[in-house]
C-alpha cells in the first residue's frame, strides 16, 4: 500500500511539473503557430503532432536512444554535467513533454487563432506593443484554452505508461509512476490491488477533470463578450 | 457401408490436400514473448512434419493469463513460469497432467562492450552506474537475477544501481542503447545460432538462482484438438530440443545447459 501511495505521489508530481513546463514551452510554440504566415508553418504544426502517431512504447525506445550515452540528447547532457536522462525523474519530465506537447499546443493554438485579428488592431491603435497586446488582450481571451490545455497535458501525463516503461527503469520513489505500478499489479495477477488502484486513480482524476471544466465554464463566461 | 464412406473421405481428402495429413487442424497457441523466436521455429519444423498447421499470438505471460482466463480461444499456452499454467490447471481451465517444463532458461550478465571479461567479480567490484534487469516480480529472469544478487550478497551494495525492465526484452534495451553497462538478460537474446555476436558476456552459474522453467500446458480448449496435443508431445521430441538449444535454452533433460561456443567466455 505503501508502495501505491509512493506512485501517487511521483505521479502528482510529475504531471504537475509537466504541465507547468508544457505551458511555459507551449504557449511561444502555440502563439507563433497562431500568429505566423511562414511557409515552413505546416510542417513546424505536423512535428508538434507527431508524438500522437508513434505507439507510446515505440516513442519511448527512442527516447532512450536518443538521451543514451551514444544519442544526442545524452551527448548534450553529458557534457553539460548533468549526466545521463533515463531512469531520472527530469528524465520523465521531458521525455513526458514531448509525448504531451500536441494536447497543450493545440488548444493553445486554436484559442489564439479564435481571437482573430480584430482585437490586436484594436490594442495596437491605443498604442499597446506587442508585448503588452499579448499579455492584455491574447493571455485572457485565451483562458478558456489554457484550462484545457492545463487538464489535458495533466490528464495526459498520470495516464502515460509506455514512454515511462521505456525510459523510467522501475525505480520506487524515481520513475515508478501509477500507470505503471498498476501494470505491474496487472501482471503479477494481484488484481485486487490493482482494482484498488485504478479505482484511486479514476475518482481522483474524475475530481480534478470535473472541478477543472467546472472552473473553465464560470471563467469563460466571465470573460464577456467577444469582440 | 461405414467403413467404405470413411475410405471415401479419406480418398477425398488425400486427394485435395496432399501430402497434408487428411485430419490436418489448427491450433492457436498463446506464448510468451521471450519463447516466441524459438516458438516459431518450433512452430515452422512442427507444420512441416505433422501437417498440422498452427498460429502463434505472443505476448506477456501475465495478460495471456488473464485472456484466457476471461475466454480467449488458445488451444495450448507456453508460459514464460511454472505457476501460470499451474494456477490455470487448478481453474480447471487447462488439462490437468499436461503441464510440462519445455525449456529452461539460461541467465547471462551481459555488456555491450565486446571482449571484456565479466563475472561475478564485475558486480562486487561495482564500477559500473546502471545495472538492468527484468522485474523480479513478473519475469523469471527478473526472480534469477535478483537471486544471484542475494546470492553473492551485493543486494544493500546495488541497490541504488539497479534499473527494472518490466521484462528481458526491455533489460536487453537498456543494455545495447548504452543506458546500462550491464545487465541480466535471457541467453537466448544474445546468441544468433548458438553464438555471441555482440559485446561480452557470463553465463550466470545455475547454482546461483533456482532454475528458471517455463511451462506449457494444454488448454481445455485444445482437449479434441489433433493438433493442438500433438504439438505438446512435438514440444519434447529431439527436433524441439535442438531448436531450443540454438536459442540458447536447455531443457529438464540436459545436464548442464546447452553446448554452446559461449562456454570459453566463462568468468
Amino acid at each position: 500500500m505503501d508502495e501505491n501511495l509512493a506512485a501517487i505521489w511521483l505521479t502528482l508530481r510529475l504531471a504537475a511539473t509537466v504541465t507547468l513546463v508544457l505551458l511555459l514551452v507551449g504557449t511561444p510554440i502555440a502563439w507563433w503557430l497562431a500568429r505566423t504566415r511562414v511557409w515552413f508553418k505546416g510542417a513546424i504544426a505536423a512535428i508538434v503532432a507527431l508524438p500522437l502517431v508513434l505507439p507510446p512504447t515505440v516513442l519511448g525506445f527512442y527516447l532512450l536512444l536518443t538521451m543514451g550515452p551514444n544519442g544526442p540528447i545524452g551527448a548534450l547532457t553529458q557534457s553539460l554535467g548533468i549526466g545521463l536522462l533515463p531512469f531520472t525523474f527530469w528524465g520523465l519530465v521531458i521525455a513526458s513533454c514531448f509525448y504531451s506537447l500536441p494536447f497543450v499546443v493545440q488548444p493553445l493554438q486554436n484559442a489564439f487563432e479564435g481571437i482573430g485579428e480584430r482585437p490586436f488592431e484594436v490594442a495596437a491603435t491605443l498604442r499597446a506593443g506587442p508585448w503588452d497586446r499579448f499579455a492584455s488582450v491574447a493571455l485572457p481571451l485565451a483562458k478558456p484554452g489554457f484550462i484545457t490545455a492545463a487538464i489535458l497535458g495533466f490528464a495526459h501525463t498520470v495516464g502515460e505508461f509506455g514512454v515511462v516503461l521505456m525510459i523510467g527503469g522501475n525505480i520506487p520513489g524515481v520513475t515508478r509512476v501509477v500507470s505503471v505500478q498498476l501494470y505491474d499489479h496487472v501482471e503479477a495477477l494481484d488484481y485486487g490491488q490493482a482494482h484498488w488502484l485504478s479505482g484511486a486513480l479514476l475518482l481522483f482524476s474524475f475530481v480534478v477533470l470535473f472541478s477543472l471544466y467546472t472552473f473553465n465554464r464560470r471563467a469563460s463566461s466571465s470573460v464577456g463578450p467577444r469582440v | 457401408m461405414r467403413r467404405f464412406t470413411i475410405q471415401f473421405l479419406t480418398a477425398a481428402c488425400l486427394l485435395t490436400t496432399a501430402p497434408l495429413s487428411c485430419f490436418a487442424e489448427q491450433a492457436l497457441i498463446a506464448v510468451a514473448s521471450n519463447f516466441s523466436s524459438p516458438a516459431r521455429a518450433i512452430a515452422l519444423a512442427f507444420e512441416q512434419e505433422s501437417g498440422h498447421s498452427v498460429r502463434l499470438s505472443q505476448g506477456s505471460s501475465g495478460k495471456l493469463y488473464a485472456q484466457i482466463y476471461n475466454g480467449a480461444p488458445f488451444d495450448v499456452f507456453l508460459s514464460a513460469d511454472t505457476e501460470k499454467p499451474a494456477l490455470l490447471v487448478k481453474e480447471g481451465l487447462a488439462i490437468e497432467g499436461s503441464q510440462r517444463t519445455y525449456a529452461r532458461g539460461t541467465l547471462a550478465l551481459w555488456t555491450i562492450d565486446d571482449g571484456v571479461i565479466i563475472n561475478a567479480e564485475t558486480l562486487r567490484a561495482g564500477d559500473f552506474v546502471r545495472l538492468a534487469q527484468a522485474n523480479p516480480r513478473l519475469a523469471p529472469y527478473g526472480l534469477a537475477a535478483q537471486q544471484v544478487i542475494a546470492s553473492l550478497g551485493l543486494t544493500q551494495a546495488l541497490a541504488g544501481k539497479r534499473v527494472i525492465g518490466e521484462n528481458i526484452s526491455q533489460a536487453y534495451q537498456f543494455v545495447t542503447t548504452g543506458n546500462a553497462e550491464l545487465g541480466f538478460v535471457a541467453m537466448s537474446q544474445v546468441l544468433v545460432d548458438g553464438e555471441l555476436v555482440k559485446g561480452s558476456l557470463w553465463r550466470v552459474p545455475q547454482t546461483l538462482h533456482s532454475p528458471i522453467a517455463q511451462d506449457a500446458v494444454l488448454l481445455a480448449r485444445g482437449l479434441n484438438n489433433s493438433a493442438a496435443q500433438e504439438f505438446m508431445t512435438f514440444l519434447t521430441s529431439a527436433k524441439a530440443v535442438s531448436i531450443l538449444h540454438s536459442f540458447g535454452y536447455s531443457v529438464e533433460s540436459d545436464a548442464l545447459g546447452p553446448v554452446g561456443s559461449v562456454e570459453k567466455t566463462d568468468g
